[in-house]
């Protein structure tokens, strides 16, 4: 086979492996995959109960161990996006609640919601206009999306979210949910992700103009 | 807290295991070993890349698993001497993603899914699996190519082939 011929069938190969095992990416987390404390943390919580134990006799049951947080059950933030971007870019007639005409009304109100300063990327030298953008319920608090579209009515979003408790700060990192491609990145105050189903390289163009334009 | 730095990665570790060992529970085994281990030793990590490294610790289960089943993982399997039970191109019996994965050499099969699952670089999956680039992309092109027969149900390349 030519080089190229070759590029194309194994392009072909991660797709088919991507599809068939990236709806793993979505099941839901066996329990005891957070149940199981590791071991150092039940001698840790056992030391401080005998200290406790010493310290205020032994007829306190409160001081039973406490189930493991479920806190740290977090759908991570790429998928999130993901599925956001999957349950609003086809939306036809209310792709957004605030359309771009309304900027700086749009911008402000989010930044209120999210109590963060937003600001939003200029995608048109990429070929993306803003549509608009909307509020979601994230998991403890409110989230925005942008959203974008090009000529051919190809959507893009960019999901942007206070850190959750189970989010790890992260550079500029890759991730795909199904069809959907997503470029996120995890600062101190922020989480952005951009997500649309384009090749990567595609989305890795606009993404990194995002990037660039979000954090100078 | 530790653990909460590892949690985002489960999905990806699921889906990789899945694909890796083929049968659902066998996978999470796999990785229920793994996060416990990465727990144990994550005084180890120093930061970097907590991905390369989850991936690492999980290869080193998965060898693990492998021996115990009495199946030498690091022995590079020539092709030509697995090239047997694989039906040949005549044959109607296309071999399923699923199992044609599963009759990959571990070795090249973990290769090709960090590469095709998890987009990882040469240089990532020689750190996660511990094996120089070299190495990496020999095992990648020869997944790549045993693979690709498989699912087009060809025979691997032998040293006899079917001349038409």
């Amino acid at each position: 086979m030519t080089e190229e011929e070759d590029r194309v069938e194994y392009a072909d190969q991660n797709n088919a492996l991507r599809r068939q095992f990236d709806p793993v990416l979505t099941e839901p987390i066996p329990a005891q995959m957070f149940m199981k404390r590791p071991a150092w943390l039940d001698y840790a919580r056992a030391a401080v109960l005998v200290g406790a134990g010493v310290a205020v006799g032994l007829a306190l049951p409160m001081l039973q161990p406490t189930p493991p947080n479920a806190a740290v059950l977090v759908t991570p933030l790429p998928i999130r996006a993901a599925r956001a971007h999957m349950v609003y870019s086809p939306e036809v007639r209310h792709p957004v609640e605030v359309e771009a005409k309304e900027q700086e009304h749009l911008v402000k109100w989010l930044s209120k919601r999210l109590d963060l300063q937003l600001r939003v990327p200029l995608l048109a030298s990429e070929g993306f206009e803003l549509l608009g953008g909307r509020l979601l319920p994230g998991i403890d608090g409110p989230v925005a999306q942008f959203m974008y579209q090009d000529p051919t009515g190809k959507r893009l979003t960019l999901y942007v979210t206070k850190p959750h408790k189970g989010d790890e700060l992260t550079a500029f990192r890759f991730a795909q949910e199904g069809k959907v491609s997503v470029f996120y990145w995890i600062d101190r105050d922020c989480g952005y992700a951009l997500s649309g189903e384009l090749d990567k390289t595609q989305l890795a163009r606009v993404a990194s103009s995002v990037y660039r334009q979000l954090e100078p | 807290m530790d653990y909460q730095l590892i949690v985002p990665y489960i999905p990806n570790l699921r889906r990789y295991a899945r694909a890796l060992v083929g049968d659902r529970d066998g996978a999470d085994d796999l990785v229920q070993d793994t996060l416990e281990r990465a727990v144990r030793k994550f005084h180890l990590w120093r930061p970097g890349d907590l991905r390369a490294w989850l991936f690492s610790i999980m290869h080193n289960v998965f060898v693990n698993q492998l021996k115990a089943r009495k199946i030498a993982p690091e022995v590079e399997i020539d092709e030509a001497t697995i090239a047997a039970p694989i039906p040949t191109a005549n044959s109607v019996d296309v071999l399923d993603l699923q199992r044609s994965l599963q009759s990959l050499a571990p070795e090249q099969r973990e290769v090709l899914l960090l590469v095709a699952l998890e987009d990882m670089t040469y240089a990532e999956v020689s750190t996660a699996l511990g094996i120089p680039i070299g190495t990496v992309m020999s095992r990648l092109s020869r997944g790549r190519e045993r693979l690709r027969r498989l699912m087009a149900g060809e025979a691997p390349r032998s040293g006899l082939r079917v001349v038409q």
